[in-house]
């Protein structure tokens, strides 16, 4: 090996050059090898000058990033089965080491940890640590990867490889591996892929008519590589058919990436509005049906997100099942806490909103410190399950995160099943019978004081379970309850005091215009504008969108 | 009239209360008091109680080291619970009251700017430990946080140069600190022959916390072909929604890599670092940096909390080498006298944590190593460059129309925060002193 | 008969006002007379601090003359007073001219840093104390106006009212941070150099605004008294009361309500301009809602629907706070936070009201 490739290159650009100096060596040596076939590496200089495999993965153990660096690229020439899956772990950040001489190197899924040079299985006790990467070594790992990955069991790998092809550039020599491939390929969507990326490595044909079927072939390609490689040629390229055919292509490209950027916005929309109707909802029922003034709603909802992470603090295995149990141990303690406010405080206070407002601020102000005193000042880490991370990729223009989605069809679930128990079970006619003239509700037989802990109860139940949905987008910390509160009571205001489907109109339409503001007025305007305009509207239409009718409404 | 006699009750307890006052105050000729003013209540808690508790325990060492000029020192401690008209308070009770020789505190800016024109008034001296905006020098305030030139603008050097960006993403939350700093890395990117339409610009209120349209807008600003970073100058709460989005949204580090400043180690012990792996922090400390002094540092760091997993931070840093700076200046002046220790101060050297020796500048400012580091899934930082030698602060900055021709030099014959060099003249207020 | 009528018929309020003229009185000779090793020195910070506690006493008047007396929960007195300081605010920076430290003749610092050409047009006349006076009571006078107009005429109630006022502050606040808006942003207005050609750090400047907040608590004190004796008065308490059958029995019970919430935002104006000078910064903090809830807080500590009452509950809640911010830091919000659940359950007449009901007990 030249002695070169041992002095470790600084910074990437250097690295790469230095990296093609050292392969240069490579190559001659590889001539010389085939000039002389007689010759066997078994003696011991010829060893020591090419190292093995098993050599290059121990090496990888030490050194510093730049070591790391350099013996990839040597690995890289290397064509061991084994490769793929030490570069996989490596840019997975599973790639483990420990301090041995020679040291042992792991490969960790998920909890099962193997050999990797023998794949014997380890166990426990060997003080692993993960070998260290940054992101230039990431990048080149993934790089090679992606070739190593062009014949991968999994579709998606093999999807992710061809898009990395595009994404780096196509050469002659990875168009010839990408035609082969595309041969023995089953998938639709990685044979899409790459017909895309031929299209883009044909843009740089000399004949004509090879780049004109390409830009043909381009033009519906949502490929943001595709695009770009296009507009170099409607913008530069002295052909001037050509100009005209790319120009119509991106036109044509445009289109339909503005309708899907419309899809995008409009579930970015909705997905704010669910958040919104997630902390609403359950002031939904503490202000709207029971006309309780709870401005410790926001804290329910931290005690519900403190729940996911005492839940994850308690069971740290079951990290994948959290959010599932946390959903009704946070409805179950907020439920009591909600309980013993509604006993301790709210009770003596009935008939009296404005007091009300005050008390239950105050408890706010006591449970936040009290959060803060146990807990410490400092935001919790709330980890995400598997399940819920990613993006469900529909096109490269519009892919939708999955958190964003399941807390949309979550806060939608926890709605309807707030309806049903409203509409459908003993304790919601109770309610509303409470609710709608209590002195009769007495006196055919509702205990009014039961249904009340129980209503209010269930109000901030719901409040926690909004909790365990935020915490997966937000601080656990002190202060999430605060950054809710006045936004939830708009949304409840806005939609019409006593009206759950009110809620859930205008927590979704806050929402939307929240989002189509933002673009053009900056987060920060937006909000003040929605603020402004709910103001204007509250004062047009006190009762809000939805106002309840009769004499429940009087006052 | 029981009114009345309320009244007097409480009169006689506040004569009581100043009396003790009082007291307290003949007690401290034994000793070196020394102010600690950080926000242990309210939304600064989060950062600030930490460091009141770094300062208790740099001065419980001094003290086992034999104190100062054979005297104990003597922490007091108040709390402007996060309440910036409250800075201004506390620093006039911490001067005035309790005679303190030395403050330490502040987080926020605008919390130094309330605290400014007391600590100049009553002639006291402030360590100020947080990197900042710049554009602001006072004979009274020591700034031992990073000046832009010695954060922002080597962090945008390593991703031009090393990383190849290209396109800029300029993202903050709105106050001072990022609107100065996005303004200084705007005319240093331009200058660098960046065009207008490669950067853009961000704005987003506290706490921001659905992120979804800026993190699209980032990404297709970030697919024209040209390599792309986020340079993030997001503060605190905003943080967390932020990078969960950029990780949910499928951004990685490798793709469009942001660099923050001001997250650091303490900061993400409060996140799953897991989606943030590979995206980067430029400060002038790492808990990681492997020296005598900061493993000594951070062991005593665990002994004093009496956590093992309490973490250090850049801030942190900051206090231990203002501290080491002022008790050598006080040495060196014989007095805790103002006046005589803020002219020793200026070319004092103490060592820093990572392994260099920071000197106190004419103009207040400290020099300080640049470190570059990627974040890891343990929370730490992976250093991936750093400067070679110590860069000195700038407290006006270069690339500001306002600004350029200012320094600060608070040695004679300038003696002046804001000096023009082109006119040859102290600007402003200070000019009639 | 005025005199009769303002004062003689309201032993409290006359006991409270006599003891806020004395403490005018007797804090300045301690500051400025007595040698500062006496033990009857007062020190420059009790000055400031008692200064800004008069400020938060006529905030808190002004909160209690329209919810003590019309019953209207305003969560939003806040915004007038911060609207009050920033007006304020904004004189005492045109005051600093090409002091700043870029010394520029006419922009503020940050408007250098903004790299801002020209003043904006709504910083015009601000370096005239008439025109930032004229401002002060005007700008959340007609804010006031405009909200109130709104709200009452729809009938905007109780706790729509109290919420969609929080909303407001909120408003303003997130608008104010926004450092577009051309108000220093989150930094807010500072460093802050003379007011009338007075140095600002000097003690008998000091002394002088702390004798000017004493002054406008006495002269709003005896407004406020005035309004609340007069027929007005009368009427604007049966609305509190009773405000459908005020309405029937013919009155406007709207423009009453509009004109009282218009004199009280102004109040609150007034104080957020004594204040600002005293505490030397005015920034878009003061906008958020947890301050215009603590100002109520005052105000039913102390005895809602009592003017006294309101001062003081703004001096004995506040002194709290100083107390327990310095020795007990952690424990301010346990505090605080059951003061609001104890004097709404325990209390309804705060401080006051409980001095009142022992000393019935012993006229028995």
């Amino acid at each position: 090996m030249n002695p070169l490739c041992r002095i470790t290159p600084r910074h990437t650009l250097p690295a790469v050059l230095l990296w093609l100096t050292c392969l240069l060596p490579l190559h001659a040596n590889a001539q010389t090898t085939d000039s002389a076939p007689e010759e066997t590496p078994s003696t011991a200089a010829a060893e020591a000058q090419q190292p093995t495999f098993e050599q290059l993965v121990q090496q990888l153990a030490g050194g510093s990033l730049r070591d790391r660096a350099a013996t990839v690229n040597q690995l890289s020439s290397q064509s061991d089965e084994r490769l793929a899956d030490v570069f996989n772990a490596l840019v997975a950040g599973d790639l483990l080491a420990n301090k041995d001489k020679p040291p042992v190197i792991a490969i960790r899924d998920g909890e099962r940890l193997t050999d990797a040079l023998s794949g014997a299985d380890l166990t426990g006790t060997q003080r692993l640590r993960r070998i260290p990467v940054n992101n230039s070594l990431r990048t080149q790992l993934r790089g090679q990867v992606a070739q190593l990955n062009l014949n991968h069991p999994n579709t998606d790998k093999r999807y992710a490889a061809v898009e990395r092809f595009i994404r780096d550039g196509v050469d002659d020599e990875t168009a010839a591996l990408l035609r082969a491939h595309q041969q023995v390929e089953d998938s639709g969507r990685v044979q899409d892929a790459i017909t895309t990326a031929l299209a883009v490595y044909q843009l740089q044909s000399d004949d004509r008519a090879i780049r004109l079927a390409a830009i043909d072939e381009l033009s519906g390609s949502l490929e943001q590589e595709a695009r770009n490689a296009l507009r170099g040629i409607a913008e530069n390229d002295a052909d001037a058919e050509l100009r005209s055919a790319a120009a119509e292509a991106i036109e044509s490209i445009q289109s339909r990436i503005s309708f899907y950027r419309f899809v995008e916005n409009l579930f970015f929309g909705l997905s704010l509005g669910s958040v919104l109707l997630l902390a609403a909802i359950g002031l939904a029922i503490t202000f709207g049906v029971m006309g309780v003034i709870n401005m410790a709603h926001g804290e329910l909802i931290m005690i519900g997100a403190y729940t996911t992470w005492g839940v994850q603090v308690l069971f740290p295995d079951l990290i994948e099942w959290s959010l599932l149990i946390a959903v009704p141990a946070a409805f179950l303690i907020t439920a009591l806490v909600g309980i013993a406010i509604e006993r301790g405080v709210i009770r003596f206070l009935y008939g009296r909103p404005l007091e009300t407002l005050l008390a239950t601020f105050g408890l706010s102000l006591v449970l936040q410190q009290a959060v803060r005193t146990l807990f410490s000042p400092l935001n919790r880490s709330v980890s995400s399950p598997e399940w819920i991370s990613g993006t469900l990729s529909i096109n490269p223009v519009l892919s939708i995160t999955y958190t964003r989605l399941y807390i949309l069809i979550f806060g939608l679930m926890v709605f309807f099943a707030l309806m049903l128990v409203m509409k459908r079970t003993t304790l919601g006619l109770k309610v509303r019978a409470v609710s709608q003239n209590r002195a009769m509700a007495r006196a055919v037989g509702v205990r009014s004081s039961w249904v009340d802990a129980l209503t209010f109860g269930l109000g901030s139940g719901v409040a926690g379970v909004a909790g365990v949905a935020l915490s997966q987008l937000t601080n656990v910390g002190p202060n999430l309850g605060q950054a809710y509160i006045i936004d939830s009571f708009m949304v409840v205001v806005f939609g019409g005091v006593g009206n759950l489907w009110g809620t859930l109109v205008s927590a979704m339409s806050l929402g939307l215009i929240n989002n189509f503001l933002e673009p053009y007025a900056g987060a920060m305007l937006a909000k003040v504008l929605v603020l402004i305009m709910l103001i204007l509207f509250i004062q047009k239409k006190p009762k809000g969108l939805f106002p309840q009718k009769g004499r429940a409404a009087a006052d | 009239m029981k009114l009345k006699n309320l009244v007097k009750k409480a009169g006689a307890l506040g004569v009581a209360c100043s009396m003790a006052l009082g007291a307290l105050s003949v007690q401290a000729e034994e000793t070196i008091k020394v102010g600690v003013l950080h926000s242990l209540s309210g939304t600064m808690a989060i950062s600030e109680t930490t460091l009141k508790d770094t300062m208790l325990m740099l001065i419980e060492e001094q003290n086992k080291k034999g104190g100062l000029l054979g005297k104990k020192l003597e922490p007091v401690v108040v709390d402007p619970a996060s309440n910036w008209p409250l800075f201004a308070e506390r620093t006039r009770e911490l001067l005035e009251q309790h005679h303190v020789d030395a403050i330490f505190g502040c987080w926020t800016s605008v919390s130094r700017k309330s605290v400014l024109p007391v600590i100049e008034e009553l002639n006291g001296m402030l360590f100020y430990p947080v990197q900042y905006e710049g554009e602001e020098s006072s004979r009274n305030v020591f700034y031992t946080g990073a000046a832009p030139n010695q954060q922002a603008i080597p962090a945008v050097d390593y991703l031009k140069d090393e990383l190849g960006v290209e396109r800029w993403v300029l993202a903050g939350t709105d106050y001072v600190y990022p609107r100065t700093t996005n303004r200084i890395l705007e005319a240093y990117l331009k200058s660098a022959g960046v065009a207008e339409d490669d950067i853009m610009i961000n704005y987003t209120p506290f706490g921001h916390s659905d992120w979804q349209n800026i993190v699209a807008e980032i990404k297709r600003f970030g697919s024209t072909g040209k390599k792309t970073a986020v340079v993030s100058t997001i503060n605190g709460d905003a943080n967390v929604p932020f990078y969960r989005e950029l990780g949910n949204q499928g951004v990685s580090a490798e793709d469009i890599p942001v660099v923050a400043f001001s997250v650091g180690e303490e900061e993400l012990s409060g996140i799953d670092t897991t989606p943030l792996v590979g995206h980067m922090a430029a400060w002038n400390y790492f808990m990681s940096e492997d020296t005598p002094e900061n493993e000594a540092f951070i062991n005593t760091w665990h002994e004093f909390t009496g956590d093992e997993k309490r973490v250090t931070n850049d801030p942190m840093e900051a206090h231990y080498i203002g501290f080491n700076m002022w008790v050598k200046a006080v040495e060196k002046a014989g007095t805790t006298d103002t006046d005589k220790v803020i002219d020793a101060m200026v070319g004092v050297e103490v060592p820093n944590l990572t392994g260099g020796t920071s000197t106190m500048l004419p103009n207040h400012h400290i020099t300080k190593p640049v470190l570059i580091g990627e974040i890891q899934d343990d929370g730490q930082f992976l250093t991936v460059s750093s400067t070679d030698e110590l860069v000195p602060g700038d407290a006006w900055s270069d690339y500001l129309e306002g600004s350029k021709d200012l320094i600060s030099d608070w040695t004679a014959p300038i003696s002046c925060g804001n000096y023009n060099t082109k006119t040859k003249t102290c600007v402003g207020a200070q000019a009639e002193e | 008969m005025l005199t009769q009528r303002l004062l003689l018929s309201d032993r409290g309020g006359m006991l409270v006002l006599g003891l806020v003229v004395l403490m005018a009185i007797i804090v300045p000779i301690c500051n400025l007379a007595v040698p500062g090793d006496s033990p009857l020195h007062v020190s420059n910070f009790t000055v400031g601090l008692l200064g800004k506690f008069l400020c938060f006493a006529l905030l808190a008047l002004s909160v209690d003359l329209i919810w003590g007396y019309a019953g209207i929960l305003s969560l939003g007195h806040g915004a007038f007073f911060t609207l009050g300081g920033y007006g304020m605010g904004m004189y005492l920076m045109r005051q600093i001219g090409d002091r700043g430290v870029y010394g520029h003749p006419e922009l503020m610092d940050f408007m250098v840093v903004l790299n801002w050409q020209e003043l904006p047009w709504y910083w015009q006349g601000f370096d005239m104390f008439w025109f930032a006076m004229l401002m002060v009571l005007l700008v959340p006078g007609l804010l006031a106006l405009a909200f109130g107009w709104l709200a009452f005429r729809s009938r905007v109630t109780g706790v729509y009212f109290a919420i969609i006022t929080q909303a407001l502050t909120y408003a303003l606040m997130l608008a104010f941070f926004r450092n577009e808006m051309g108000f220093g942003g989150n930094n807010g207005l500072n460093d802050f150099k003379e007011i009338l050609g007075f140095d600002l750090a000097a003690q008998a400047t000091r002394v002088g605004l702390f004798i000017a907040s004493a002054i406008a608590l006495v002269l709003g004190y005896l407004a406020c008294r005035y309004i609340v004796t007069s027929r007005a008065g009368r009427v604007i308490v049966s609305i509190r009361d009773a405000e459908s059958r005020t309405r029937f029995c013919g009155y406007q019970v709207e423009s009453y309500k509009l004109w009282l919430f218009v004199f009280s935002a102004m109040l609150a104006a007034v104080a957020g301009a004594l204040y600002v000078p005293q505490v030397g910064i005015i920034n878009p903090g003061e906008f958020a809602p947890l301050n215009s809830i603590e100002m109520v807080v005052w105000v039913a500590t102390g005895g809602r629907g009592t003017l006294f009452g309101a001062i003081v509950g703004a001096f004995s809640v506040n002194y709290a706070k100083t107390f327990f911010t310095t020795y007990s830091p952690e424990t301010w919000l346990f505090i605080l936070g059951g003061l609001f659940v104890l004097v709404t359950l325990l209390l309804p007449k705060g401080i006051v009201g409980l001095f009142d009901r022992f000393r019935r007990k012993g006229e028995k």
